[in-house]
């Protein structure tokens, strides 16, 4: 921001007279509009950060953390461990299902099917399942699992592995594409397969760029509360049991906040700090990986 | 024009004997329904310097990637005509495309070392092609033929692309040297480089002339004077809507640029194109 506005600045001392004065003022403005699109941005992020971390730091302690089991309707006596333990296991559930096969169908994508019909159709439905309702990804888990079986974290795993799927293609894709068509041909030219040269060249060297993909894909999945209200259902205890219900940070803060309960209202608020801490770890984390091997 | 009275010219004068590695006979090159060069025929003289010059756009680089199959790699492009390399149909169906590269290298306009450390880089062809060979020593002759290795040789586990361009494209050079090719293509190798990376540029392809065959493209005039021994001239020619490259003229270097039989050839190399 301040760069923009000082360079317009030196703009003006040194040659204003030679500038149309209605570009002078076109430019001035859209610099204020986009200063104040940022600005706006910026304040609602913040403003959503803070009252999360404000409600929710009340309850956030050690104790709520470890507990393993909620408290009864009105009660305090109990916290959310248990529903972060059952996260991490619909999100790692999730990261099985869809990193494989989203990295590999991103790979035929801008690797070997670049212009055939396979690859338009798998576009194509990429689109269409991008634009599908969470909820409608919890109901295709729903029917093909959960009917069979109950309410599982597997089942929840299914659903945002499904609504993953189209993110991590995407990302994945974008990130391969990025790397220069000159370094395929090198590699092809020395007599190596297309097979090596992906292997070898292609995904090192996108690497970074993928992680960071897919780590935003796992993000943005980690909020959701819509798959997983009939998949990995909720559970009030401790349990580690991949193929029954477990309760989750999403959904702990989904029924907690429409509870008239104040203990639970605060859980709901600790939860979704839980939950914003958890993300932006993450792409901490991420952000730093891609940053040392960039060296 | 006619290839037979280039070849007759070639025999008499040549002062080393000649034989070809490639033959073009009427070579086409399409990208989807448009021609991007039409009947292209040449012949490329083993162990000597061949430059293709010509306006952006003509098909040079087309031209060239025909030379070791890599337009396959390109969606929608098709080739037609005839290619012989060593006399044997580099386009026949019984043909690898993989192995044909293997035994023709590129090296391209812009500096693309991977993302891998010095030694890796030159080790990569050996590695992928399972050559049994002594690495070290593969990656250390490629290094020092490339005239990289006194600047190179204390840090071989450094990044390729922690070196400056014109390392870089030396790296690049020493890259498809280490795979022992028989020809080696180069897209405007030097359009990148300052003028002492160049000259370096240069005057290793005059070393290497003398084991390997060596097709570049090339913008700049002194630079095809000054190295190749063959100049191919393509010009492009709008056929409708589409614009058609073609080769107008080939020759010796010398003849290309002093005595060219062609008026577009003067005017092309005099710098009174367009
Ligand atoms: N991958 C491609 N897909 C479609 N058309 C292409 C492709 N590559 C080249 N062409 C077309 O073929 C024609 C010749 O291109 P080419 O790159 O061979 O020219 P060039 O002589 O190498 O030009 P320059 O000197 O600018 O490198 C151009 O009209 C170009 O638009
Ligand atoms: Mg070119």
């Amino acid at each position: 921001m301040s760069d923009s506005a000082r360079f317009i600045g030196e703009e003006e001392k040194i040659d204003i007279s030679s500038i149309a004065p209605i570009r002078n003022y076109s430019s001035r403005f859209l610099t204020f509009l986009s200063i104040l699109c940022v600005v706006v941005l910026l304040a609602s992020l913040s403003w959503v950060l803070w009252d999360v971390a404000k409600e929710g730091v009340n309850k956030l302690n050690w104790y709520n953390l470890t507990q393993i089991r909620y408290p009864a309707p009105g009660l305090e006596d109990g916290g959310f461990g248990h529903a972060i333990v059952g996260s991490l296991m619909v999100l790692s559930t999730a990261a099985v299902i869809s990193f494989p096969f989203g990295i590999l169908a991103a790979v035929y994508l801008s690797e070997f099917g670049r212009g055939t019909r396979l690859a338009y159709l798998v576009k194509f439905s990429c689109n269409v399942l991008t634009g599908v309702p969470a909820i409608l990804c919890g109901l295709f888990a729903y029917a093909v699992v959960v009917r069979g079986s109950g309410f599982s974290a597997f089942s929840g795993g299914i659903a945002t592995g499904v609504l993953m799927l189209p993110i991590v293609i995407r990302s994945t894709e974008e990130a391969l594409l990025l790397v220069s068509p000159d370094m395929r041909l090198a590699s092809v030219g020395l007599g190596s397969t297309r097979f090596q040269t992906t292997m070898r060249i292609v995904l090192p060297t996108a690497a970074p760029a993928i992680v960071t993909g897919l780590i935003v894909a796992l993000a943005r999945a980690a909020g959701e509360a819509a798959p997983l209200l009939f998949t990995s259902f909720n559970n009030n205890f401790w349990s580690t049991d991949l193929f029954g219900p477990v309760a989750t940070l999403p959904v702990m803060t989904y029924f907690f906040a429409i509870i008239p309960f104040r203990p639970q209202q605060q859980l709901a608020w600790a939860g979704a700090l839980v939950l914003l801490a958890m993300v932006l770890v993450a792409s901490t984390i991420s952000r730093f990986v891609v940053h040392k091997t960039k060296k | 024009m006619n290839p037979n009275s280039v070849s007759g010219a070639m025999q008499t004068q040549s002062p080393k004997p000649t034989s070809y590695v490639f033959q073009i006979e009427n070579l086409s090159v399409y990208y989807g329904s448009n021609p991007a060069v039409k009947n292209v025929s040449l012949k490329v003289p083993a162990r000597q310097i061949t430059a293709f010059i010509g306006p952006s756009g003509c098909g040079k680089s087309t031209v060239l990637r025909c030379f070791n199959r890599t337009n396959d790699l390109i969606p929608g492009a098709r080739v037609e005509g005839k290619l012989t390399y060593h006399g044997k149909d580099l386009y026949a169906a019984d043909v690898d495309p993989v192995s044909v590269r293997r035994h023709i290298g590129m090296v391209f306009q812009k500096p693309n070392p991977f993302p891998k450390s010095i030694y890796d880089n030159v080790a990569y062809g050996p590695r992928v092609l399972g050559m049994k060979v002594d690495l070290d020593e593969v990656v250390e002759t490629s290094l020092k033929r490339a005239a990289l290795w006194d600047e190179v040789k204390d840090k071989l586990k450094e990044s390729g692309q922690s070196l400056s361009g014109g390392q870089q494209q030396r790296l690049c050079i020493a890259r498809a040297l280490a795979v022992q090719p028989d020809v080696i293509l180069m897209d405007e190798p030097c359009s990148a480089l300052d003028p002492i990376s160049t000259r370096r540029i240069e005057e290793l392809m005059k070393e290497l002339e003398q084991d390997y065959t060596i097709i570049i493209v090339t913008h700049n005039m002194q630079q095809a004077s000054r190295v190749s021994d063959m100049t191919a001239f393509f010009s492009v020619e709008l056929v409708g809507s589409n614009r058609v490259g073609e080769l107008v003229e080939f020759d010796k270097t010398e003849v290309i640029f002093n005595n060219p039989s062609k008026e577009a050839t003067r005017d092309y190399v005099e710098g009174r194109f367009g």
